[in-house]
């Protein structure tokens, strides 16, 4: 089920024309899934292509002993834009796409998740971060399956304290996800008896130099410095911390950083970091397994987080299709995705799991250390686990979230 | 109206024995553009997808509304974001929190641009070339900023789920077609506002400002009044665009006040023509075409907005529009 550069150029002339596609997804029974992700932005990596592959490899392991009905994946760039995602979404509903996976960029998937729900079709998020997809704008359409802002504020905050890192400083990035992020992650701090000493808040997007931020957080004689930031901040914050040595009185906590930022970093730099993620590629057995089918197509490269939810996700939905029966499952998104809801999830990159009332699928979340250059043992061996969250605590309990699915 | 159709611009020399056949400002082959145009507003819905017309419109009417200020008074501004994205964001507002009619949330969104564009065009006429440029930018980046934090905007995630709701309360617009003739009205009433301004004894003052200022202001014209008047007009018309893109899709978003819009309005303008009447239609057509139907190729979107926006400048220098009426040496 690969896709040419070639058919996507036909499809899209044809796409000009109008209303051919839907004929064709009548006449054979096909699922088409659209990937929606970044392909240009400071995102790319750590979704963008990976993405695509990964859902592609769902797809390929789905279909393996045939299944009656054709799985179509389109994949688009929304560019970081909310319009231009939800205009991608829009386009592709009208055109008989069925369902949109990844959506990275909490603006844009909250776009998209409005119209995923005005027009019925099936929202399987795995890219973006924003817990509001799960509590005050959750929908019947949409499953929010790799990760949250909840989940690495309590991983990331509870985990450290527990593990003796009780007083905190945050650098935080000056806007509304930032501000969650440190507001979430102190609250958890507090919560587990620890104490915030302060915080340096900072202009986003335009700043570069983070020294003064950095000697504040030196100044404060916090055991943890928490980054609430991300991408480029992130590891612009690590090497700086690096550089005035913050890293032999204090631990680096990232907030939100992958496996694809800590490769780019480099151990040296990077060593001793603390940091969430629900799924890494050298866990178990299982994720090994599914590595090592991916790893060919994926630039060599193992999957990242991201990539592992898309496969997680457009595998329990093509299950859930299997289970209902095609038409069924064109007919509805909510049916479609209540489907999902009411069955058991199992694949290799999240095990077995299930999905809430409110789209929030269920599943651990761990805290890793980046190992230091003398523990890795080949160019991937990246982290170690230092603490497991299970998945009834490591998500906002249903009653907080103020989803409107769940009073009714 | 003979006199108005005679002015000679820089970008094509007009024929006068084909001006003569013009009627209502135009000339006759403008009049021919102008039938193509309504040919097309009202075939194009049955033929291609109407969202993405409505989108197409809502561009060609921000470049329209950006060429006012360029074409025809020489000023570059680099921050007309501010106003589209503004317009968008207080017409959302309305619509989704004050409960506004579409129409309503609109007027708003252009009356709101209209008084940002009152404000920072007072602030910027005062200066020439590059430094008008650095003011209407920097101006705009506090409106971006502002957008970032105000409780209003929602930040990042922008104003979601804006309802279209009913065009003077009684007929709905969940409909997208019922929607695009909406947009199509608005588009061409612009549009035709805009031709009539150029087309005045004002907009005559305007290019003579354009052509030499100080002789403008020894002819005893307060140029300073002209060029603000001018600004405010292009500012309401670019709210007006905002507004009518956000009650369609329904979100209102930082993109649209980010600086790159206004960089990406200066390249539809470029690309169609500047200071051509049909000019900046079909450069944001060209470049929305291409954002849109290019989406799957993911980064080589912006490569080729890259070559295509190098090439206009090396070899259409007059742009699109301008180019074929130079050959046809028309005005168009």
């Amino acid at each position: 089920m690969s896709i040419q550069r070639r058919d996507l150029l036909a499809a899209g002339a044809v796409t000009a024309l109008g209303g051919l596609p839907r004929a064709r997804a009548q006449g054979t029974q096909t699922i088409r899934i659209g990937v929606i992700t970044d392909m240009s932005g400071p995102y790319r990596d750590t979704t963008g292509p990976g993405s695509v592959v990964l859902t592609q490899q769902a797809v390929q392991d789905f279909l393996g002993g045939g299944r009656g009905f054709q799985v179509e994946v389109l994949q688009a760039d929304h560019q970081n834009k909310p319009d231009v995602g939800a205009n991608i979404a829009r386009q592709w509903f009208d055109q008989g796409v069925d369902a949109v996976v990844d959506l990275p960029t909490s603006s844009v998937a909250l776009a998209v998740n409005q119209i995923a729900r005005e027009k019925n079709k099936v929202h399987l998020n795995s890219g973006a971060a924003t817990s509001d997809l799960t509590g005050a704008q959750c929908s019947p359409n949409t499953v929010h399956w790799t990760y949250d802002t909840y989940m690495l504020a309590k991983s990331t905050g509870a985990a450290i304290v527990k593990t003796g890192g009780d007083s905190w400083f945050f650098i935080t990035a000056d806007y509304a996800f930032g501000h969650a992020l440190e507001r979430d992650t102190g609250n958890f701090v507090r919560a587990q008896g620890g104490r915030v000493l302060g915080n340096a808040r900072y202009p986003f997007p335009a700043t570069t130099d983070f020294s003064a931020f950095l000697l504040q957080a030196q100044a404060s004689r916090a055991k943890v410095l928490g980054l609430a930031n991300a991408s480029t901040d992130t590891v612009n914050c690590i090497k700086g911390a690096r550089e005035f040595g913050l890293h032999r009185s204090m631990k680096l906590a990232a907030l939100l950083m992958g496996v694809v930022d800590v490769k780019s970093l480099g151990l040296e730099s990077g060593q001793g970091l603390l940091l969430t993620e629900s799924f890494y590629w050298d866990l178990n057995d299982r994720t090994r397994a599914l590595t090592q089918r991916v790893r060919p197509k994926n630039q060599d490269r193992p999957p990242a987080m991201v990539p592992a939810g898309c496969y997680g996700a457009t595998l329990h939905y093509l299950k859930s299709v299997a289970d209902m029966g095609v038409a069924a499952a064109k007919a509805s998104g909510v049916e479609a995705v209540n489907r999902m809801k009411a069955m058991p999830c199992d694949d290799d990159a999240f095990g077995q799991g299930t999905i809430r009332a409110d789209g929030r699928k269920i599943h651990p979340g761990y805290l890793f250390e980046v190992k230091t250059p003398g523990e890795s043992r080949n160019p991937w061996d990246l982290y170690k686990v230092v603490a497991t969250t299970p998945g009834e605590e490591a998500f906002r309990p249903l009653a907080e979230g103020g989803c409107p699915l769940v009073r009714s | 109206m003979a006199a108005d159709t005679t002015s000679i611009t820089a970008s094509a020399l007009p024929d006068p024995a084909q001006e003569a056949g013009g009627a209502w400002g135009f000339t006759r082959a403008q009049l021919g553009a102008l039938g193509v145009l309504i040919v097309f507003l009202a075939v194009a819905p049955f033929m291609l997808y109407p969202v993405f017309l409505m989108k197409l419109l809502c561009f060609a009417l921000f470049a329209c509304a950006f060429n006012l200020l360029i074409g025809y008074v020489g000023l570059l501004s680099f921050g007309h974001a501010a106003y589209f994205g503004m317009g968008g964001y207080l017409a959302g507002h309305a619509a989704k929190v004050w409960g506004l009619t579409p129409e309503l949330a609109i007027i708003v969104g252009a009356v709101t641009a209209g008084l940002l564009g009152t404000i920072a065009g007072w602030i910027a006429i005062r200066r020439q070339g590059i430094y008008f440029a650095m003011i209407t930018l920097a101006l705009a980046q506090m409106v971006y900023f502002f957008c970032v934090q105000a409780p209003f905007t929602g930040g990042e995630d922008g104003i979601q789920a804006i309802p279209r709701g009913s065009l003077f309360g009684v007929i709905p617009l969940d409909q997208d077609m019922t929607m695009y003739w909406l947009v199509a009205g608005i588009f061409l009433g612009a549009f035709l506002l805009i031709h009539r301004i150029i087309h005045s004894p004002y907009g005559q003052v305007l290019k003579s400002i354009r052509e030499n200022e100080p002789r403008a202001t020894s002819l005893g014209y307060r140029t300073d009044d002209y060029k603000l008047l001018a600004f405010i007009l292009s500012a309401t018309i670019a709210g007006t665009a905002g507004a009518t893109k956000s009650i369609v899709f329904g979100i209102a978003t930082l993109t649209d006040v980010h600086w790159s819009m206004s960089g990406e309005v200066v390249l539809m303008t470029l690309v169609g023509g500047l200071g051509t009447v049909f000019g900046p239609v079909i450069g944001a057509a060209v470049i929305v075409t291409m954002q849109n139907y290019l989406a799957e190729m993911g980064a080589w979107v912006t490569v080729i907005q890259g070559v295509i926006f190098v090439t206009c400048v090396l070899a259409f220098r007059r742009g699109l529009v301008g180019e074929i009426a130079a050959m046809l040496k028309v005005k168009l």
